[in-house]
């Protein structure tokens, strides 16, 4: 098993499918009265948050404690770090304290890297800059597979602001490695070219939703990440609604059985209808719930063992 | 727990009639005990304990036409030699849509050694429900307990050296009925 989650790229097919079935059984698990397991019991999680985050930090924190682990939540307000101490030294504070894990998220792409040369422990990465955010992607294939069946031959679209998407990088990173096609499609200012070209090996781009979506088996929409735009990407809100805002009307475009995923937080009317969020083809709830068995099964993969 | 190498000597402990037979006792014997099984649901413990448990439902219901409810316990998060090796994969934890709650769960492993599993499964029993009493059934009991546990219904009891393993297979899990005794000093 691997040490560190920095990347969606560290996961093999066995490795991620190894994840994906443990966070089946993990899953099942939850269903009990008695919630809590003692495969953690004894170690210690930190959750290093330097950017604000609700369901992500809350997941990690559900998960590592139904593991039985004791849970330090840190997060840049209110801690020296508005001292400025730097992520060097306030890794090795952890590491004093004798961290096992730790779980960070930094607008610094490429931060779970720096802290994993540092630490004894486990890094995981919650996502960092515009890099990567790994167990997103996980929790995103297990939502797909459970949902559908499988991943392998899968075509899942990928639609917005892809430029400044961790979630939608290592979604492609990962589903392509378990046998998915994804297509990006947005605005030619979100999925420039240089990105395209990045991409190309593993991916299609597409600048046209409305020709994607009747041959998708999953649709996920991302998040307009506006305080991460200092530049227009795009003359309005209104526009990029009208052309790459997921509707009612675009959504009887996809084949029966597709699904609609947003990594959340949404902003209704923007990207997606309210309509549609609430739909039954939705998975956007159930991702949340995915996500802690998830966290579950990297927790207990990277620090169960020797 | 030393592994004997793959050329050590082999001695076959139950061959595949041999097997059956043992089977069929423990459910007799589980018959016996339990005055008619009522009451009762089996958890196997996996791998093997699984396939055990269902075969031990098929016998007593061929016996006496009794459905005994068959479930599967996994153990791996209760170890606690979780930490001395590398991760393990998680088995299945499947209990009766009865529950186990006011009931008497038999556990069924393959083979009963230093009595570890069984301290593990009896942790994650009390997690998931509360029986009314727990027994024991085992296909092999090696000995060399570490703790203070015992088993309800015996295959066999067969007397081992530290150095040697007992290797159960099973037609669902290996393709074949089989119980062998590998490695030795001999």
């Amino acid at each position: 098993m691997i040490k560190h989650l920095r990347s969606a790229a560290d996961l093999d097919a066995p490795t991620a499918t190894l994840i994906l079935d443990t966070a089946a059984e993990m899953a099942a698990l939850s269903g009990r009265e008695v919630k809590k397991l003692p495969a953690l019991r004894g170690r210690t999680v930190v959750n290093l948050f330097y950017e604000d985050s609700t369901r992500t930090r809350i997941s990690f924190e559900a998960a590592a404690k139904r593991l039985s682990a004791d849970v330090i939540n840190f997060s840049a307000k209110g801690s020296s770090v508005s001292k400025g101490e730097s992520l060097k030294d306030t890794a090795l504070t952890l590491q004093a304290m004798g961290a096992d894990a730790v779980v960070i998220r930094h607008s610094a792409s490429g931060a779970p890297h720096r802290l994993a040369n540092w630490v004894d422990g486990s890094v995981v990465n919650a996502g960092d800059g515009t890099h990567e955010h790994p167990t997103q992607a996980l929790l995103d294939a297990y939502t797909m597979r459970s949902r559908l069946g499988r991943l392998d031959g899968l075509k899942v679209a990928i639609v917005g602001d892809v430029l400044h998407s961790r979630v939608a990088r290592s979604n492609v990173l990962l589903l392509t490695t378990l046998g998915a096609q994804v297509t990006l499609v947005g605005p030619p200012t979100l999925i420039p070219l240089d990105v395209a070209a990045a991409l190309a090996e593993k991916t299609q781009v597409s600048y046209d939703l409305d020709a994607v979506l009747p041959d998708s088996d999953v649709v996920m929409m991302l998040r307009v990440q506006t305080e991460r735009m200092q530049d227009s990407y795009f003359p309005s809100a209104r526009e990029y609604s009208r052309r790459y805002g997921l509707d009612v009307a675009r959504m009887k475009k996809l084949p029966e059985h597709a699904i609609v995923m947003h990594p959340g937080p949404m902003n209704r009317g923007m990207e997606i209808a309210p309509e549609v969020a609430d739909s039954p083809r939705s998975t956007i709830v159930e991702q949340v719930a995915n996500g802690v068995s998830v966290r579950m099964a990297v927790l207990y993969l990277l620090l169960g063992g020797k | 727990m030393a592994q004997p190498r793959a050329d050590a000597p082999s001695k076959i402990i139950l061959a595949e009639s041999d097997l059956h037979r043992v089977v069929d006792r423990i459910a007799h014997q589980i018959l016996e005990k339990t005055s008619g099984a009522t009451g009762t649901v089996l958890l196997g413990i996996p791998t093997r304990g699984v396939p055990l448990a269902h075969r031990l439902a098929a016998r007593i219901h061929a016996f006496e036409g009794v459905e005994v409810p068959v479930g599967s316990l996994d153990i791996t998060l209760y170890r606690d030699d979780l930490r001395l090796k590398a991760t393990r994969a998680l088995g299945r934890t499947e209990l009766p849509p009865g529950g186990i709650d006011g009931l008497r769960v038999i556990l069924v492993d393959d083979v009963l050694f230093s009595g570890r599993s069984v301290r593990a499964a009896l942790d994650a029993l009390n997690d998931v429900g509360r029986p009314s009493s727990v027994q024991l059934a085992v296909l092999v009991d090696r000995g060399h307990r570490q703790l203070p546990i015992r088993a309800d219904y015996v295959g066999k009891n067969i007397p081992t050296a530290l150095s040697e393993s007992v290797k159960v297979t099973l037609t669902e899990t290996d393709g074949a009925d089989e119980v062998k005794l590998l490695g030795g000093l001999s």
